[in-house]
């Protein structure tokens, strides 16, 4: 059988190209970083075609590469801005528990079975507003974890953080989540009566 | 005992590595009497899978609520393409 060929580089933008810039917004929720790694995918695609086996369809074969890309741009954020003292400490005022560890304001009913949730836009939209408000770190690790479904080990060498400061940042970013959630989407709905 | 914050604290670590027998124990019965605490879990999960099932959609090959390429970068971009 022939070795298998790529596609015309010259269609790959209008072949591939929203297909990557969706996958990099989930991700990175920053539309000119998005656009460069998705440039930087197709360059380093060009230069390297010999890599693709054709084991895969081609948009396996980059979106691999652009996985790598993302990677690193989040190993780069975070030696820009390392782990703080902050990261790990509750924020002043913002604890949710009294001194003895009890609730003061426990979670609300978030009512009905709201399973069905991912096929609405405006909760895309207000989940990746609420990620965005996270620290990078915060946001960073909760998107290695939850959005790539990566192992904590894979996710502290990225992050450059010990797993026991990893479970802590883990813990942080979806109590913080799970709040602005509540406030941004379920707070409307559970307010109203039936 | 533990207390509804270290209990908050477990339950996401649970969701990252299996706890200790002993720690799994203290958690389960605590959320069999706390009504707070069991709605907190009942949550993190809820949001873990509906991220699973968003992430399932957006990078499938079908529709998506995503955002595309502008015209302005898919120039910039077939023109980087042409002239590496």
């Amino acid at each position: 059988m022939a070795k298998p060929e790529n596609t015309d580089p010259a269609e790959w933008v209008d072949r591939y190209g929203d297909y990557l810039f969706r996958y990099a917004m989930l991700r990175l929720r920053d539309r000119a970083a998005a656009e460069d790694l998705v440039q930087e995918t197709f360059l380093a695609a060009l230069k390297d075609r010999g890599s693709f086996s054709g084991n895969s369809s081609e948009s396996t074969w980059l979106v691999g590469i652009l996985k790598h890309k993302i990677a690193d741009h989040f190993r780069h954020q975070a030696r820009e801005a390392p782990l703080e003292d902050e990261d790990l400490r509750d924020q002043p005022g913002s604890s949710p528990f009294d001194g003895s560890g009890h609730w003061t304001s426990g979670p609300t009913d978030w009512g009905g079975n709201p399973a069905d949730l991912y096929r609405e836009k405006k909760f895309l939209d207000q989940f990746t507003e609420c990620l965005s408000r996270l620290s990078p770190n915060h946001a960073n690790a909760f998107t290695l974890r939850e959005i790539d479904g990566a192992d904590t080990g894979e996710i502290c060498k990225v992050l450059n953080v010990t797993e026991t400061n990893l479970w802590v940042i883990l813990h942080r970013a979806r109590m913080q989540l799970r709040r602005c959630l509540e406030t941004r989407w379920f707070g409307g709905k559970t307010g109203k009566e039936p | 005992m533990l207390s509804c914050k270290d209990v908050t604290r477990l339950i996401s670590e649970s969701m990252d590595h299996s706890l200790p027998l002993g720690k799994r124990v203290g958690v389960r019965f605590h959320l069999l009497i706390c009504k707070f605490c069991a709605r907190y879990e009942r949550q993190l999960l809820l949001i873990r899978e509906t991220v699973r099932r968003l992430v399932a959609t957006e990078d499938g090959p079908g529709e998506s609520h995503g955002e595309s390429l502008s015209e302005e970068a898919k120039g910039r971009i077939r023109k980087s393409l042409a002239t590496p």
